[in-house]
């Protein structure tokens, strides 16, 4: 009884500025939508609007395709290097605090217009070509590909290996919340198995992937749902359905193509989470 | 004799093999100066810049040898960002609307994911599953039949969206938070409410008095959280307000802004590296009363966020 008391507030919300408009969303995507001073009209065309977003429309493929390649190529870039930099944040060191207090600073910088904004400063540009930064980057990949190809890497892995190198403002600027999240996971696991691991022998490096590993996987999960949680705020997408919807007033087409994105969106949750929870060790 | 000798060697050998320990552990070390060193470089590198271009006079743009650490200091820049974005102004509205969302969000999201975790009633977990599908639906999903219903109720351009939503939990990742609220009282032992009620007090004494006391690092998560993102947020507020000035839209706008207030003359168009300055000044400004309340807060947040449940 107390219980529904304390809900109600979210679950009006839930009803008012959640439920009814995905409904009514699911409805535009699927009628064609006219507004006008009087009001909207709404006429059921069936999918029209699916299959205008899909065949009709210039860019929506491209889009979709480039926002889905980006979200499964940076998901466990972002997700490895956070956890190892949990790994190296958790270890003491002369200051760590300070370490901390910086990386998570993009928690509070990388979001929004600051991170839009960001990459079309163009005193930015001028100043890079100024300090030759350009031929640094680019020598620094080079190099490492060039080793790694002695050492026999194939070709798609170096490729992928180097441009997140080259993206490691991006890479670094998305994981804010999730090293933090590995973090608090890491320092849940008691001390005693690293000290009976310790006493048995075993290396640092035998203690990350016997010790650690298997007890924050379950938090891998949560930070690959985060992280691409995280990208819906951030991408073409988002801004192009915006533009359907209140540029060009088509709102059955724009709601068609969010669907058709959350679709999409849930078809990589729902599969990444299978292959991650077949992996994932529980304590309990 | 033999035996001394053997020994003696065992020793230098043992001392040798806790040298190389010793030059491993120092190996690693530097390693992991150099990384952390490295990578604290690149998330501050923009921060530093921003405010090397800020302080720069507008010769120094052009000139060569100026990079880093400019010739002609000026507080132009500023000037220029605090007259063109209205500065004062939109603080003052962006931290109102912010602090406002805020504290109504964490107090609707603390008492359903109180109702959440301990309350159970039927069909709560079902429910629930409501506050899972409110995190992971898009946003871009929702938004135009939400949009259409506020306007028809002549709310937009008003603060109501924003209090609304926040006063009923489903502002901006609001899921998130009832999600880091209940996982948060879940791990709270239950026999500190028991007692609490057989010590006779009902269920909103106990919410009150006991747990919202014991659930402080929660609620300084989930503030920090609220308040930075609705301050950066430009996908709600552009829609909501297309009027008021908030620092979001204010930033979103000002590149547009600067090349009609800056140009100087009736037909030439400002300086586009001139405009860019000012836009970097303008950045900053933006971010400055973030990063105070982080340095602020900092400390705390990462302590509490640690004890956190979003471990669950």
């Amino acid at each position: 009884m107390w219980g529904f008391i304390y809900v109600l507030p979210w679950l009006i919300g839930f009803i008012f500025f959640f439920f009814v408009p995905l409904i009514s969303s699911l409805r535009f995507s699927l009628s064609k939508v006219e507004a006008n001073s009087g009001g909207i009209i709404v006429n059921f065309i069936g999918f029209k609007n699916y299959v205008e977003a899909l065949t009709v429309h210039t860019s929506f493929n491209r889009i979709l395709t480039e926002s889905i390649t980006n979200m499964v190529v940076n998901v466990p870039l972002i997700v490895i290097f956070s956890l190892f930099l949990a790994v190296l944040l958790n270890q003491k060191f002369v200051g760590r605090t300070l370490a901390r207090a910086i990386f998570f600073l993009p928690v509070i910088l990388a979001s929004g217009v600051i991170m839009a904004l960001d990459s079309t400063s163009l005193v930015q540009a001028v100043n890079d070509s100024n300090a030759g930064s350009p031929i640094v980057s680019g020598l620094r990949s080079f190099e490492l590909s060039m080793m790694m190809e002695d050492a026999g890497v194939s070709e798609s892995i170096i490729n992928y290996l180097t441009g997140a190198v080259d993206r490691i403002y991006q890479i670094v600027s998305q994981s804010g919340v999730q090293i933090l999240i590995f973090l608090a996971g890491i320092q849940t696991i008691s001390p005693q198995l690293y000290e009976a691991s310790k006493m048995e022998g075993a290396t640092g490096y035998e203690a990350f992937w016997k010790i650690t590993f298997p007890m924050v996987s379950p938090l891998i999960l949560v930070n690959v749902v985060y992280t691409i949680i995280d990208s819906f705020s951030r991408n073409a997408m988002t801004d192009l359905i915006k533009e359907t919807g209140f540029t060009t007033f088509n709102f059955g087409l724009s709601s068609a193509m969010a669907w058709i994105y959350f679709l999409a969106v849930s078809l990589i949750l729902l599969i990444s989470s299978y292959l991650i929870s077949r992996k994932v060790f529980y304590y309990d | 004799m033999i035996r001394t000798r053997m020994v003696s060697i065992g020793g230098w050998l043992l001392a040798r093999l806790l040298s190389l320990q010793s030059w491993k552990r120092g190996l690693w070390s530097l390693v992991r100066l150099g990384l952390i060193v490295g990578l604290s470089f690149v998330i501050i590198y923009p921060i530093l810049q921003k405010i090397a271009t800020a302080i720069k006079d507008k010769t120094d743009l052009y000139s060569p040898i100026v990079i880093w650490v400019p010739e002609h200091y000026t507080w132009d820049n500023f000037k220029q960002a605090i007259r063109i974005m209205d500065y004062w102004t939109t603080l003052g509205h962006t931290f109102t609307l912010s602090a406002m969302t805020t504290v109504l969000t964490a107090i609707s999201c603390a008492f359903a994911g109180y109702g959440f975790a301990r309350l159970k009633f039927k069909g709560s977990n079902l429910l629930f599953v409501g506050v899972i599908l409110t995190i992971l639906v898009p946003p871009t999903t929702i938004l135009i039949p939400v949009y259409l219903n506020l306007k028809d109720l002549n709310l937009l351009n008003t603060q109501w969206p924003f209090i609304l939503t926040s006063l009923t939990a489903n502002s901006m990742k609001a899921g998130l938070y009832i999600f880091i609220f209940r996982q948060f009282f879940r791990g709270i032992p239950k026999e500190v409410e028991e007692a609490a009620y057989i010590d006779g007090a009902g269920v909103s004494k106990t919410f009150g008095r006991i747990m919202l006391p014991n659930a402080l690092p929660a609620i300084v998560t989930v503030l920090l959280f609220a308040f930075v993102w609705q301050w950066n947020d430009s996908f709600y507020t552009t829609t909501y307000l297309t009027t008021s000035k908030v620092m979001s839209i204010q930033l979103s706008s000002l590149p547009y802004n600067l090349g009609i207030m800056l140009s100087d003359g009736v037909s030439s168009r400002a300086d586009p590296f001139y405009q860019s300055m000012v836009l970097d000044t303008g950045m900053l400004l933006a971010i400055v009363p973030l990063i105070l309340i982080y340095i602020f807060v900092q400390r705390y947040f990462v302590e509490s966020v640690e004890r956190t449940g979003i471990v669950g």
